[in-house]
């Protein structure tokens, strides 16, 4: 176990957040490994998103501990974190509506050696190619979800953190937003996934921890879904 | 000398070319202010002050330091610009979690507070600064004369306004700072250092209006209200063309001093009243402005 700790490229150990007055986050301690899909599971309100928002450090307030490849970082600014190699996509995707599809694509800096290529980005996301003039927010709700993760591909980060990539979207663009994920995985992309589509998350994570008011309260791999599915009925409401 | 609608062509020309320099005037201030809100939210009521120390920092390397006009304007945008800087980093930084209202009052009383420091020491009346040897007389373009200084404040006010709006929208610097007005908070989990960034913008907008000073000073006396004489009708200038649009700051500028211009012409009781008359107007039927982008 001790070891395992040492390898891992994310840490999480009893970390709280608030927003304003209310505390949102009790205590929350999970890790990932390098390579691993990992998602959150829970239902509204649970603290899925804070949790991410909370690891890249755009919460009002922190506390616990979130060590990434063994570098402390509770005490950074978002802008520190994101540069030690993690990169985050919002539920609301922001894409930005000042920017065109090219400048949106082009916006994150490169933090790291080792990114996509334009080119390897285009071969995923072959849409893309054909609407880079187009205005960000002129983009179907499945293209605005690609361009926000294809932007976090450049930047050279090892471990995307995607807060319900495929909320709001057609279950064809669900599909391909499963394989692209798949296909990252592959490339050596870790991934830290929040997601309400129980279907999906089993279909492309290789684990996944349960959250329930701002605590983590159980952990499956994939393979012991299947023979915990009451237990997860009763947590998620599905 | 021949007429336009009853009035002698030099009259109308003339109001013309006056309508334009001041529009320049207008253009280069409402962009610098349009800048700084799109960035920190701020209305700077301290850019007319800004502005006035511009003037005041040409005449005063001239007057100790020998430093001419050319290189004043190289040097009065970086030395304002950097008071600018500190006043950022000292004061508005603080105030960026609150109301927008309390960065109003602090550049309201920042103004306050320069302008009473200038007019302790410099008093009301004026200095001279002169108009540089190289850009001394004029042309005759046989319908009017053009007098060269004139000239090169529209010519050069042209330029930086599209340079400005050129870096603002067509390069990854400018794409930076447009996603940053956007969501700060994303552009920042980029990896993006936004804090520098509002820094530095606050800095050329304000560099912005030093220049803008610059230029004035040969044609206006330096004054310690000259910046508030103008800023009030910047201000007008911006709400009809919109807080925030680059493109609309510069072109409402122009716009609206040829207008004041051609007022001063046709029905002179009106020129110092037709800005906020059409102000009015445009806060009435499109209340975020001619160009702006909804409220």
């Amino acid at each position: 176990m001790l070891e395992q700790t040492a390898r891992s490229m994310l840490c999480v150990k009893n970390l709280e957040a608030w927003y304003g007055e209310s505390h949102i986050l009790h205590g929350v301690s999970f890790e990932v490994q390098p390579g691993e899909v990992v998602t959150l599971l829970g239902r509204n309100g649970v603290g899925k998103t804070t949790t991410l928002k909370s690891i890249m450090g755009i919460v009002e307030r922190r506390a616990g501990s979130v060590r990434f490849e063994g570098c402390e970082t509770i005490g950074l600014p978002s802008d520190a974190i994101a540069r030690l190699g993690l990169a985050f996509c919002p539920e609301e995707r922001g894409i930005f509506s000042s920017l065109d599809v090219r400048e949106n694509l082009l916006l994150p800096p490169q933090v790291r050696p080792g990114g996509l290529e334009l080119e390897r980005i285009f071969t995923l996301f072959p849409n893309l190619r054909e609407r880079l003039r187009s205005q960000g927010t002129k983009l179907s709700g499945g293209e605005q979800q690609m361009l926000a993760i294809a932007r976090i591909l450049r930047t050279g980060a090892r471990l995307l953190l995607l807060d319900e990539p495929t909320e709001g979207l057609a279950p064809v663009i669900i599909q391909q937003i499963g394989q692209t994920i798949g296909t990252l995985k592959a490339q050596g992309f870790t991934m830290l996934l929040v997601e309400q589509n129980f279907q999906f998350a089993a279909s492309v994570a290789d684990r996944h921890y349960v959250m329930e008011t701002g605590r983590i309260i159980d952990q499956f791999t994939t393979p012991e879904l299947k023979a915990n599915m009451g237990k997860l009925h009763d947590y998620l409401g599905v | 000398m021949f007429q336009i609608f009853g009035i002698p062509s030099q009259a109308l020309f003339g109001q013309l070319l006056l309508g334009l320099i001041n529009g320049s005037f207008y253009a280069l201030l409402s962009l610098g202010l349009a800048v700084i809100f799109g960035m920190l939210n701020i209305i700077n009521f301290t850019h007319g002050a800004q502005y006035m120390m511009g003037a005041f920092a040409a005449y005063l390397l001239l007057q100790h330091l020998g430093i001419n006009y050319w290189a004043a304007l190289v040097i009065v945008p970086i030395i304002v610009g950097l008071t600018g800087i500190i006043v950022e980093r000292l004061f508005l930084q603080q105030l960026q979690k609150l109301d927008p209202l309390y960065g109003l009052l602090l550049t309201f009383g920042l103004a306050l507070i320069i302008e009473g420091l200038f007019r302790n020491y410099y008093g009301s009346s004026g200095l001279p600064y002169g108009v540089p040897d190289a850009l001394q007389g004029g042309r005759n373009l046989g319908f009017m004369f053009l007098p060269n200084y004139r000239a090169w404040v529209i010519g050069f006010s042209l330029v930086i306004c599209f340079a400005t709006w050129f870096a603002i929208e067509r390069t990854r610097l400018g794409s930076y700072l447009r996603a940053a007005t956007e969501n700060p908070t994303l552009v920042r989990a980029f990896g993006i250092n936004v804090p520098r960034m509002v820094m530095l913008t606050y800095g050329f907008g304000v560099a912005l209006a030093a220049l803008a000073g610059v230029m004035a000073a040969p044609i206006y006396n330096v004054s310690p209200q000259m910046g508030s004489d103008i800023i009030i009708v910047v201000f007008a200038v911006v709400v009809i063309g919109g807080m925030g649009s680059i493109m609309g700051a510069i072109i409402t500028g122009f716009t609206l001093g040829i207008v004041e211009g051609l007022t001063k012409v046709f029905f002179p009781e009106a020129s110092n009243t037709v800005i906020f008359a059409i102000m009015i107007v445009v806060l009435l039927v499109r209340p975020a402005g001619l160009f702006g982008r909804g409220a």
